[in-house]
């Protein structure tokens, strides 16, 4: 029971599993491929840097679509009867439980130039558009794929709010704006940034949804990764720098965003 | 409590519809006769055919079942011995661990995927020349799967009452029989929430598996992948159905089981 | 009832992070008594009965059980059961599984097993209530499948860890009264620990009063009630006046400016004491009669009497009375002799 020899093994195996291949990273990161300390991998990723700019903005971009879009929802959903929660939550979920390559997929068929949209619109006369290999085909497939990550935080945090708080505020004399500003979006910040961080850290690192969506022309900085890994570029001293610089730039992205909330418990709301 | 607003309500559709609109599209063109996406051509079940036949397609199902269920049970076990460990421990020595455990679930999963690739590669060098296949995706998939398991076997420790462990030596059992008896049963929802989370992921992997499963050993999603790259395979579509039909069935029967029980508890505590 | 002694503890000594919680306590506990530890919280209590279910191991010193010493017998081994503060029940077994665990463990036929946990159920009246979880039972009702527990098991001993402490007011009386009868009834022997005096004067045999890891007093309550060791008891247990006073001779003490006559001897001439008198034995007396006396302050009705403060020379006295006298009455305070405890000063305090 108070045996902390039962944790061993894990400890054997998160150090492999976990510490060494991170160590192997900036390893590779700073040397060549003849294995000498070389900073050489770090300045090329400079050259980079529109696509690393891209990366942030469009998921930027998603990330704020994603709050807009879902904190509505979110709230809508948590002052609900509570069967009725619980049969929105599955509905929130249940896309997110199907493959992520085959929700992209389906947006592939929606967004071609003769899918299904396109053809819609036909019909009254309009289009057709070219929305495929768009950078708003990128975000739209990063809101799509992501949504659920923002709703279901929010959803958990809102649900904690007791309705004889929001009444206490009214009978205080805070209109509907008010009971907003003042008392439901303070209460639900917790909520906010584990959203924030559920749906920036997978969008801005994707590298499918821009390959699919995005054509050739809108690389993001994951497909840079994985060409250095697994496509024609091979060089996995390159890669291993851009990966560290974009852990670097999530770990930036997450303590300002953990700025703006001091409460305990957030890693409970990650799971 | 005020009524819903209309406007309330539409938008709980229109996200909604915003959420099914392309699964239901692909669940139709699933039925549909011609091959090209464009047109309505008459009603078929051909696809679902071609699918039941496609070799790759059963194959890399069953690939995808054997890795997660062994990665789902390794990670189970060695997830929860570690939540005991770790519930043990001192203050620093835990907030170190559970740092590193939170890594792999933080990390983007491209970066944690990359590592683990990079482990397999360097390691050839010390272990000789060996492919990436089954046993790499293995280890990649128990390492990502444990810090779920031990995330949600870990409050229910903390939640558990220290005193029914010493309520059961003292009726006489041993250190041993208690901790089988009275721990894990106590604990089991966590172990089973994160057994079927650990086999969720494992299932529906696709990044950490793409870098780490080498030519040889093919998992849906990466079957699915290189389908996805050749423009036209309406075999796609019928997959999509019939994934999303059999998510369904199951978030239903949980749901309905869940909502049973439930009802019958509210039930019997009016009664009693 | 001088039964053979059962437990004994000798020298036991437990210390936690350099902390001392208890300092070499002896205490010898008899067959079929029923024994509460009594004290504050942090006074070393709970560890001393924890140190008899062996969950807790003695940093020095021995203790017995029958005559042999049990230091290094695992808490299964022991023949005591445990009813824990908050019940400890097993959140995943329904009321009969909670019951028959302990006989499960012993592997006792499934028959011997049924009857017997039926029987205890019965006797702690939870009749009916064997496929119930536990999680749908009030306080009190787990409260006693916690007892049923623990005595289907036939311990020599039942250890009570402030069993009642959960509960409210009324229920608490109740089920002191039945703790009671159903320790007669089994003639088992009872440690008992509480905080509440009350609990302790109403159910108990022997009270063992403790503060900081020593024991102040043993003795029945009425023992202590009427004769507290010191002026810590004399406070801990019921309410009291005490106040400074100077031992002129045997049997004549000063306090309050005046001199009374006392039933204590053997203190040294003029030595410093503490005089301890308990509010109902003040007798309310027209002034000119009292030896003490004051201005009422307040009164309050608690039901059976009225507690009434009373000031005068500088002192405070707390006094019951079934009489009633108005705020600002000026009253004379009557003493018998045998009603003034005399008591040592506590060394340092």
């Amino acid at each position: 029971m108070r045996s902390k020899a039962a944790s061993i093994p894990y400890l054997i195996w998160m150090v492999l599993f976990t510490v060494i291949p991170l160590g192997l990273v900036v390893f590779f990161a700073f040397t060549d491929t003849s294995g000498n300390f070389t900073i050489a991998n770090i300045s090329q990723v400079g050259q980079y840097m529109p696509v690393l700019m891209r990366s942030i903005w469009l998921s930027l971009i998603a990330t704020v679509i994603c709050l807009v879009v879902a904190y509505p929802l979110a709230y809508i959903m948590s002052r609900r009867k509570s069967y009725q929660q619980r049969t929105l939550l599955m509905l929130v979920m249940l896309p997110m439980w199907m493959n992520f390559l085959l929700r992209t997929y389906a947006w592939m068929t929606l967004l071609e130039r003769n899918g299904v949209i396109n053809r819609l619109l036909g019909l009254i006369g309009l289009g057709p558009f070219e929305m495929i290999n768009t950078q708003g085909a990128v975000v739209l497939g990063m809101v799509y794929n992501y949504l659920p990550f923002m709703i279901i935080p929010l959803y958990t945090i809102m649900t904690k709010i007791d309705n004889s708080v929001i009444e206490a505020a009214q009978d205080l004399g805070a209109n509907t704006g008010n009971v907003f500003a003042r008392v439901i979006i303070p209460l639900s910040v917790p909520g906010i940034t584990t959203g924030i961080t559920m749906v920036f850290v997978p969008a801005v690192s994707t590298f499918i949804i821009s390959r699919m969506l995005g054509g050739g022309s809108n690389l993001l900085i994951g497909d840079l990764i994985d060409m250095q890994f697994l496509g024609a570029a091979y060089n996995p001293n390159l890669g291993s720098a851009i990966s560290l610089v974009l852990m670097v730039v999530i770990l930036i992205c997450m303590s300002v965003t953990n700025q703006f909330d001091s409460s305990e418990g957030r890693e409970e709301m990650m799971v | 409590m005020r009524k819903e607003r209309w406007y309330s309500k539409l938008y709980v559709w229109v996200v909604m519809l915003f959420l099914y609109a392309p699964i239901f599209v692909l669940i139709a063109y699933s039925f549909n006769a011609n091959k090209s996406r464009g047109k309505w051509t008459g009603f078929t079940l051909n696809w679902y055919n071609e699918l039941f036949h496609n070799e790759l397609i059963i194959q890399s199902l069953i690939n995808t079942l054997i890795v997660a269920l062994f990665a789902s049970v390794i990670a189970t076990v060695l997830g929860t011995a570690a939540a005991l460990g770790i519930n043990g421990m001192k203050k620093r020595s835990r907030a170190l661990v559970m740092n590193l455990t939170y890594m792999p679930i933080i990390n983007p999963e491209i970066v944690t995927g990359v590592s683990l690739m990079l482990l397999f590669v360097s390691a050839r060098a010390i272990l000789g020349e060996f492919e990436l296949g089954f046993v790499t995706l293995l280890l990649a998939h128990i390492s990502f799967c444990t810090p779920y398991v031990i995330l949600n076997v870990l409050p229910k420790l903390r939640q558990m009452d220290r005193f029914t462990y010493e309520a059961a030596l003292d009726l006489g059992c041993s250190p041993r029989m208690a901790f089988f008896k009275v721990v894990i049963p106590e604990i089991m929802p966590g172990i089973t929430a994160g057994f079927l989370m650990a086999l969720t992921y494992s299932v529906d992997d696709f990044i950490i598996s793409y870098f780490n499963s080498g030519s040889s050993f093919q998992t849906l999603p990466i079957t699915i992948y290189s389908m996805t790259r050749k423009r036209l395979s309406p075999e796609i579509n019928a997959l999509s159905t019939i994934i999303f039909a059999v998510i369904l069935l199951i978030l239903l029967l949980v749901n309905i089981n869940g909502s049973r029980k439930e009802r019958a508890a509210t039930k019997r505590r009016v009664e009693g | 009832m001088e039964n053979q002694v059962l437990i004994s503890l000798k020298n036991i000594v437990v210390t936690y992070d350099d902390e001392q919680v208890l300092n070499g306590m002896n205490l010898d506990i008899r067959d079929k008594e029923f024994v509460t530890l009594l004290g504050p919280s942090g006074c070393g209590k709970t560890t001393t009965l924890r140190i008899i279910g062996g969950f807790v191991e003695p940093t020095s010193g021995e203790i017995f059980f029958d005559g042999k010493k049990i230091n290094d017998l695992p808490p299964h081994k022991r023949p005591v059961n445990t009813v824990f503060q908050r019940y400890a029940l097993f959140p995943h077994l329904n009321v009969f599984d909670n019951v028959a665990f302990g006989l499960k463990i012993q592997k006792l036929p499934e028959k011997e097993i049924r009857t017997r946990v039926l029987d205890m159920l019965s006797l702690v009246n939870l009749k009916g209530y064997e496929k119930r979880r536990i999680n749908q039972l009030s306080g009190g009702q787990q409260q006693r499948v916690a007892i049923a527990r623990a005595l289907v098991n036939h311990p020599k001993v039942l250890l009570l860890d402030e069993p009642l402490g959960a509960l409210d007011l009324k229920l608490r009386k109740e089920m002191q009264l039945e703790l009671k009868r159903i320790q007669q009834s089994l003639e088992i022997t009872f440690i008992y620990v509480t905080h509440d005096q009350e609990e302790a004067l109403t159910m108990s045999d022997r009270i063992v009063v403790l503060k900081d890891g020593d024991i102040q007093q043993i003795g029945t309550p009425v023992d202590i009630y009427n004769e507290p060791a010191n002026a810590f008891v004399a406070d801990f247990i019921g309410e009291s006046n005490i106040v400074d006073g100077i031992m002129k001779q045997d049997c004549l003490v000063q306090f309050a400016g005046q001199d009374f006559v006392c039933v204590d001897k053997g203190f040294d001439p003029m030595e410093q004491v503490d005089v301890v008198i308990r509010p109902e034995d003040f007798k309310i007396v027209p002034a000119e009669q009292g030896k003490l006396t004051g201005v009422v302050q307040s009164v309050l009705f608690k039901g059976v009497h009225y507690e009434m403060v009373v000031e005068g020379s500088g002192y405070e006295w707390l006094v019951h009375s079934t009489l009633c006298e108005e705020p600002g009455a000026y009253v004379g305070l009557d003493l018998i002799p045998d009603d003034i405890h005399i008591m040592r000063k506590m060394e340092v305090e």
